[in-house]
């Protein structure tokens, strides 16, 4: 299959340098012009960072696109409280992959980021909170931390210009629920993961009760080169609403899965161009646009604007950008079960309708999938999954529930016919990576 | 008819002196960190991991008294996070994805065989003490399903036999190495690490390369490069 999608769509900067010898390291980060924006950002007063970030519209890459240059206007100054960076490295949404490769090939983007922006909210300390089941991701963060302090880019003085910043490196210890940001602060304070009532909001009372600003690894590594390159050179990228670059990661029943690095709003399309299509001899069933919690979408989806609006529109949401393919093989309800599973184990417990509804839809779809529900099984799965969304204190609930929602939406007869068929109509072994050749797959 | 709900058991027997009096030290290293000290919480959990393979009743009080905390405080954190252990377990913890996409891929018929091959169920582990075998959820490496994670170390596009060599080697004492990341280390020294102490190996954090050729296709691609050549981290490991 050629290709017929322009390859220089593709705009590699947050992964320009991750083919070249060890780009872990200082010495090959300081070759792509590592650490030029934090000498630029120092040079400026902390307001005008700010609103350079704003005026950059670079929007926040964690799943919810708020503006990230917003959120840092939100941090109160002169309020003689300490301000708190925390850098949200939890990235467990199923589907999502970008962080962890990004972190790996090359912390120090990530690092240069955080003086970046604590020095814009006057923070003097801030926090890598990296999950903890990825110790090669971890090594590489301890190591390139203390680089950076041996560098003069953390510690006192940074840079001579009178900012000092301490930044901890801290290992999560396996919870999903960590990734909302509530949550991840209590954890980060020695707690159980739960997350908080809002408002106050994180920007007013965050960590130990301070102003703190909590933002997605991708959002922070974006800010060096906008500082570097300017405001200009980024909204050269995407749309008016959704500018720059931003990591798509394919997975699934793709030729080439991996890391494609784009403007907002290229579709899934001209990405699956690009990786070579389905694999071969089936054809899209359906697919998330951001990560497991992101409503489905199906082949009729494929020309959708991979941006917020774009996405939006479509009744879905950008989120991660996590895009799971999923072909002909695959049962949806087997795939909805597993995500409800999943939803079920994570529910840190806090809200009733979660805790108890995650549950029960487990139940329900255990026993529709075996071709034992009834098709009033399939109204109460609609009326618990909306006794799930937007009844919680956060939004693990609402991710539960859209799996639910959409694949009845796309693929109630797939459902219906678990039940004529009295079990599953698939074979879970055609879609295996061994059921077919598919690149990247060895014996 | 008594209920075990896996509760510690304390008052705990305590640490030796000489053990106690070097974990005091980690520990004042840890909480130094943190503007407020129960922030040292998780990475204290890790410690004592690291020093007896799971977190004991020793560990808690240990933990409660370096914090100020009570034991039903900290029992209460540990339990909820899924890396500590409750029981010891293997050198090897063995995890094996079967969130959807892994699962769909091959992740379920990996975690089938496993348990066959290894005699154990979910949780399980061999009589030899050598691996532990849980199923886990997303690993944050979906471009390289079906995954298995091995102490927390990345094998990716995993297949039902290459599985079975891997913890075959794992039970022969092997050294093996990770498709991305270091050579493997045990359960414990990676707690330790993840304790916040970094690795000792001097070549560690240089291991493994920069990501295997699902990170790199869109760079090759946008470079004109071959999206299918193999990655340096693809090259093909052998046991010591």
């Amino acid at each position: 299959m050629t290709a017929v999608t322009d390859p220089s769509i593709l705009t590699p900067v947050l992964s320009a340098s991750w083919g070249d010898k060890m780009p872990w390291r200082l010495a090959t980060y300081r070759q792509h012009e590592g650490y030029a924006g934090l000498r630029k950002a120092l040079a400026k007063h902390p307001d005008e960072v700010i609103q350079t970030v704003k005026d950059s519209g670079l929007r926040g890459r964690g799943g919810a696109g708020f503006p990230t240059g917003m959120k840092w206007g939100f941090i109160p100054q002169g309020d003689g409280n300490p301000h708190y960076l925390v850098v949200n490295a939890d990235e467990s949404e199923p589907g999502t992959c970008k962080d962890i490769p990004l972190m790996y090939a090359n912390p120090h983007v990530l690092i240069e980021g955080v003086v970046i922006a604590a020095y814009a909210i006057r923070s003097n300390h801030a926090f890598i909170y990296v999950r903890g089941e990825v110790v090669s991701v971890l090594r590489r963060l301890q190591e390139a931390a203390k680089e950076a302090y041996e560098a003069g880019y953390l510690g006192k003085d940074i840079l001579g210009s009178g900012f000092d910043l301490e930044l901890t490196v801290h290992a999560g210890a396996g919870a999903y629920i960590c990734g909302e940001e509530t949550a991840l602060l209590d954890s980060l304070e020695g707690r159980r993961g739960q997350p908080r009532l809002r408002p106050p909001f994180p920007a007013v009372a965050g960590l130990y009760a301070s102003p703190t600003c909590v933002n997605n690894v991708e959002s922070i590594a974006s800010v060096p080169a906008i500082m570097n390159k300017g405001v200009e050179w980024f909204r050269s990228m995407g749309s008016e609403k959704s500018p720059g670059f931003t990591l798509y990661s394919l997975s699934g029943h793709v030729k080439r899965p991996g890391q494609y690095e784009a403007p907002l709003g290229v579709t899934l399309r001209e990405l699956l161009d690009l990786a070579g299509g389905v694999r071969e001899g089936h054809r899209l069933k359906f697919w998330t646009p951001g990560g497991s919690s992101t409503p489905m979408f199906t082949d009729e989806h494929l020309d959708v604007p991979l941006d917020y609006e774009g996405v939006g529109a479509a009744g879905s949401m950008l989120g991660t950008k996590a895009l799971q393919i999923f072909d002909d093989t695959v049962c949806v309800v087997r795939a909805v079960l597993r995500w409800t599973e999943f939803y079920a184990h994570e529910s840190c417990g806090k809200c009733t309708p979660c805790r108890e509804g995650t549950y029960w839809l487990v139940q329900i779809l255990e026993r529709l999938e075996a071709g034992e529900g009834t098709e009033e099984d399939l109204e109460t799965l609609l009326d618990v999954a909306d006794n799930i969304n937007g009844k919680s204190f956060c939004a693990l609930g609402d991710g539960a529930a859209s799996p639910i929602f959409s694949s009845l939406k796309y693929f109630r007869d797939e459902y219906v016919a678990h039940l004529a068929h009295r079990g599953c109509p698939f074979d879970p072994a055609a879609s295996t990576v061994w059921a077919s050749n598919l690149t990247g797959a060895q014996a | 008819m008594s209920t075990d709900l896996g509760m510690p058991r304390l008052p705990a027997p305590g640490y030796p002196a000489d053990v106690r009096a070097r974990l005091e030290a980690d520990a004042r290293e840890v909480i130094g960190r943190y503007p407020q000290s129960r922030s040292a919480l998780l990475p204290l959990l890790h410690l004592v991991q690291a020093e007896e393979g799971y977190v004991s009743p020793n560990g808690i009080e240990f933990c409660a008294e370096m914090l100020g905390l009570t034991t039903a405080d900290v029992t209460g954190v540990a339990t909820f996070y899924t890396m500590y252990r409750r029981e010891n377990g293997g050198d090897f913890h063995v995890g094996v994805c079967t969130n959807t996409l892994c699962a769909v891929m091959g992740g379920d018929e990996i975690f089938a065989t496993l348990k066959e091959h290894l005699g154990v169920g979910n949780k399980g582990t061999t009589p030899d003490g050598s691996v532990t075998l849980e199923h886990i959820e997303c690993n944050a490496a979906c471009d390289y399903a079906p995954v298995v994670m091995v102490n927390w170390e990345f094998f990716d596009n995993v297949t039902p036999a290459s599985a079975k060599d891997l913890v075959d080697e794992l039970r022969a004492g092997k050294q093996v190495s990770p498709t991305r990341g270091a050579p493997l280390c045990t359960f414990r020294e990676t707690a330790r690490i993840l304790a916040g102490f970094p690795d000792p190996r001097r070549d560690a954090v240089d291991a493994g390369g920069a990501g295997g050729a699902a990170s790199l296709v869109g760079l090759r691609i946008a470079n004109g490069q071959d999206p299918d050549a193999p990655a340096a981290s693809d090259a093909p490991k052998k046991g010591a």
